[in-house]
């Protein structure tokens, strides 16, 4: 287990990923489940959600090319071993699917119940999702990377329209009648030559029947949709404006403790001395000390807490670098070997520099960075773990309910199946609640103190112990002809990652590379992660080639760029923005970025109001994004505006200063998030792709943002911002 | 750090039209009091400081943060929670706005969002939306769903102010959403 003195370096174990294809998890995402098989089988199935019929999604090739050896097979009686998703119908008509994912209020619980609505021809209120519970959901890697959208609701549709074939087969052999004259609409079989009809919980009753299904089978396309691709609202809602549902925080189970856990004065601090006597003798405090895991139980949170302030320790601070000296650092601590990690350069590169350079009427170098930004989920971290006997069940809130399993799992030393992890629909998470801290110390304390423990992180501890999104330097340099065309383009990335890295602009010669390097902070994964950071540097490099070549920035982008898609919300964008007819009133400016990840195409134009003291405000933003097929427009159009104001947060102020092993900042009053005066106006286009797949829409709309922003306050002002965040404290007094 | 030893006395508040008699600590935060103490946990915890607006509550109709209000600071008051706002299991008209607009993604900030608004919205039926950034710039919502609630605000407002023109079409377009279906993307120019 993680103790609070050590290096917190979350990611360590990961193998990097740098040599990958576009839509591949970024390197701080990329946790292996473990091999094994799942262990609910089909006894216990019906066992649990009772009888009925139900279809099991297997499928034993990742790449899901492979049909797996269950096949399609009528009621065959063994569950097989390599399920994604189940679904259930039970003797009442109720359909239930159970999934791994886990709802962060990326509204997948809704978009995922849409889809098997659309499939098996039921209404939205006849599904119930049992989403993120280890002991009942198949085995899911994680929530992250845009993946639901994807992989999970293409697995679902399958198995909804499997589960919609074995009903009109019993109902055809039931009734004896050509399976072609039944249809099934809003949860009835229906004859259409008889006019008779069976609901699909009397063909379920009594029976108790599993069907797999595997992930070539073929699926209707968006343009027969009459659920999918309209705007349903929130599932659940009503249990939300009424503060009726449960957060993780808000589970609470008989004869339960509270418990806190001793942080270091500094990261990395050693323990010179330790006194918990104090704290040993308040009524009803149980203080557990484990190497360097200390920590308390307590019948209220507010008598943790004292107990917690009554621990007398003298700690040894650790010598750790400071924010000023970051970007240094990450370029002088980059790894020889630079990333590769597979035995071959992780650098890619086309045609040669030299003659890209060669070729060139003026070239350019310019270096940008980023900082370390904190994810700062409303809900901060929390667990209540309960031992009964020797299996442990622990609720906590996390985008990975499979890896905390294995992580409680390793700490207490007990094999997985005797770890239930429950993931109630979490207070978001933003590619912040990967880990199992909370987990991994509810539950140690829960065993010392032989009675379930809630445990819930104060907002400086969440400020403080948990992981940022990386900061990063970036390095470009890049030659173009006088007539605007690129000739090339070499782009160097230290610490932010290789999301996104790639450009997407025609240019012959280019030399692009991801270097590792030793970093101060623990950080992981985030909202876009890096591909914010290597737009923010390509899409405001490109604006200073345009500036140098004398075209306008969308007419030097466009003059780059064949890729239709990113063409096209490029154009609609710059469109519905005015953009050749843009103001330029004095103190204000306009600019735009375009941009590509995870599958979805996203571009951004922005204006910015310079105020007299140097004060910037985003006063318009327009957004167009495409990711194929819609399935819930006024979802996405949310996703794609969250995206847009959380990243109003990192390109404008959000920063984790930190100095001498502490964060200086680890408060809402010090560390500034996007609040109701900061909302621009916001206007999104979204553009319906029916003849492509959906891809996730969670992420890629906030990589757009920070450069627009900076090449907007360019326009303005004639200052060119290469760090996030732009503008902190205002514009700053000289060039930066 | 209080002491847990601290004394404890019975503070007779009234949460949601219910007089309860709680026996704690009087420095003990309100919050606490409401989440651990009578199991109503529609009050979240967001910073413990008053910045975030997450465990906002009416006392006596007036907007607080419960994370910063003591205890003894609202004996004999009237409370109201999220768990009191809905009406005989109909939806207050707030709760029903923020689902019509869709002003919510993870919920989080939802409670202590409609609790701010309703604050707002004794003082003042009709808002207009430069008074309702004022008035909500306390909340955070992380999600960055302020746009939508601001419009839910506004819904509520319309609804129940005289002449203040219920159109829907208006905003709908205010919040400035085109969806163009095309199957190929138009070429470029």
């Amino acid at each position: 287990m993680r103790v609070p003195g050590s290096r917190p370096q979350a990611d360590c174990k990961h193998a990097p990923v740098e040599d990958q294809p576009h839509d591949a998890p970024e390197r701080y995402e990329q946790h292996e489940g473990p091999a094994y098989s799942f262990g609910f089988d089909r006894r216990d199935f019906f066992r649990v959600l009772g009888g009925g019929l139900a279809i099991a999604l297997v499928f034993k090739d990742a790449t899901g090319l492979q049909e797996s050896g269950g096949g399609r097979g009528r009621g065959g009686r063994q569950a097989p071993s390599d399920i994604r998703s189940w679904l259930h119908i039970g003797a009442d008509g109720g359909v239930t699917i159970l999934t791994g994912k886990v709802e962060v209020g990326q509204n997948i619980r809704t978009s995922l119940t849409q889809v098997v609505a659309e499939e098996l021809k039921v209404s939205l209120s006849a599904i119930s999702m049992v989403m993120g519970d280890t002991d009942l959901t198949p085995y899911d890697a994680g929530t992250f990377g845009s993946r639901t959208t994807p992989v999970m609701s293409l697995q679902l549709r399958r198995v909804a329209v499997a589960a919609r074939e074995f009903l009109l087969d019993l109902a055809a052999a039931e009734w004896s009648v050509d399976r072609a004259s039944l249809t099934i609409e809003d949860g009835r079989v229906i004859d259409g030559t008889t006019g008779r009809t069976v609901g699909i919980g009397e063909l379920a009753e009594g029976r108790e029947l599993v069907r797999t299904v595997s992930e070539d089978d073929p699926l209707s396309g968006p343009e027969e949709w009459k659920v999918a691709g309209t705007s349903v609202p929130k599932v659940d809602g009503h249990a939300f404006v009424t503060g009726a549902h449960e957060y993780p925080s808000d589970i609470e189970v008989p004869d339960m403790l509270f418990g806190k856990v001793l942080r270091p004065a500094s990261f990395n601090a050693t323990v010179v001395s330790i006194d918990t006597s104090a704290a040993a003798e308040l009524p009803g405090v149980t203080v557990v000390q484990d190497g360097d895991f200390v920590g308390v139980t307590a019948a209220t949170d507010e008598e943790a807490f004292a107990a917690i302030a009554a621990i007398r320790t003298e700690w040894l601070p650790s010598s750790e670098i400071g924010g000023r000296e970051l970007y240094d650092y990450l370029r002088r601590t980059a790894s020889e070997e630079q990333g590769g990690g597979r035995g071959r350069s992780s650098a890619r590169t086309a045609g040669s520099m030299e003659e890209g350079m060669e070729a060139a009427d003026s070239a350019l170098e310019a270096t940008y960075t980023v900082a370390y930004i904190a994810h700062a989920p409303l809900e901060p971290r929390a667990a209540v773990a309960s031992w009964e006997d020797d299996k442990l069940t622990v609720w906590t809130g996390t985008q990975r309910p499979f890896g905390v399993r294995s992580e409680l799992a390793q700490a207490f030393r007990v094999p997985e199946e005797r770890v239930r992890v429950i993931m109630p629909d979490t207070g978001s998470g933003y590619g912040g609640k990967h880990t199992g801290e909370a987990a991994v110390e509810a539950a140690r304390l829960a065993r010392a103190a032989g009675r379930p423990v809630k445990l819930v992180w104060t907002r400086q501890e969440e400020f403080t112990w948990a992981y940022f999104r990386p900061a990063g330097v970036i390095d470009v340099a890049s030659g173009v002809r006088a007539d605007g065309t690129l000739t090339a383009w070499e782009f160097h990335n230290y610490n932010s990652g290789g999301s996104g890295i790639d450009t997407r602009y025609e240019v012959p010669n280019r030399r692009i590379e991801f270097h590792r390097t030793e970093y101060p902070l623990r950080q992981g994964s985030y909202r876009g992660l890096a591909a914010t950071a290597n737009h923010f540097a390509r899409e405001t490099h490109m604006d200073e080639l345009a500036e140098a070549v004398g075209l306008d920035p969308l007419e030097f982008r466009l003059k780059n760029l064949t890729d239709d898609r990113m063409r096209a919300v490029l154009e609609a964008a710059a469109d519905a923005f005015g953009w050749i007819e843009r103001s330029r009133l004095p103190n204000r400016g306009s600019g735009l970025a375009v941009g590509y990840e995870k599958g979805g195409y996203i571009a951004t134009c922005a204006e910015v109001a310079i105020g007299a003291r140097g004060d910037v405000a985003i006063i318009h933003v327009v957004a167009a994004f495409e990711c194929g097929a819609i399935i819930n427009p006024k979802h996405l159009e949310n996703q794609v505006e969250g995206s847009i104001v959380q990243g109003i947060g990192g390109a404008m102020f959000e920063a984790v200063e930190f100095d001498s092993g502490r964060i200086l900042n680890p408060g809402f009053a010090q560390y500034r998030l996007p609040r109701f005066s900061d909302m621009p106006d916001i206007e999104i286009v979204l553009l319906d792709r029916q003849d492509l797949p959906s891809a996730g829409a969670g992420e890629t709309p906030i990589v757009g943002i920070a450069p627009a922003v900076g090449n907007a306050i360019f326009e303005a002002t004639g200052q060119r911002l290469r760090s996030l965040p732009l503008v902190p404290n205002g514009l700053p007094t000289s060039d930066a | 750090m209080k002491h847990p030893a601290a004394i404890r006395r019975a503070v007779e508040i009234e949460v949601n039209g219910v007089i309860h008699a709680v026996e704690n600590d009087p420095n003990r935060s309100l919050l606490w009091v409401l989440r651990d103490d009578l199991g109503l946990t529609g009050s979240k915890y967001g910073c413990g400081e008053g910045e975030c607006g997450a465990c906002t509550v009416l006392v006596d109709g007036v907007l607080r943060r419960s994370c910063i209000t003591v205890l003894s600071a609202v004996a004999g008051k009237q409370i109201m929670t999220i768990e009191g706002l809905a009406e005989d299991g109909l939806l207050h008209p707030l709760q029903e706005a923020f689902l019509e607009e869709d002003a919510l993604q993870c919920g989080y900030c939802t409670s202590g969002m409609i609790m701010a608004a309703a604050a707002l919205l004794r003082r003042n039926p009709d808002p207009g939306e430069a008074e309702i950034v004022r008035h909500m710039d306390g909340n955070i919502c992380r999600c960055g769903i302020y746009r939508r609630i601001v419009a839910a605000i506004r819904r509520v407002s319309e609804t129940t102010s005289p002449g203040s023109g219920h159109s829907k079409a208006a905003r709908a377009t205010s919040l400035g959403v085109t969806v163009t279906r095309s199957e190929k993307p138009e070429a470029g120019r």
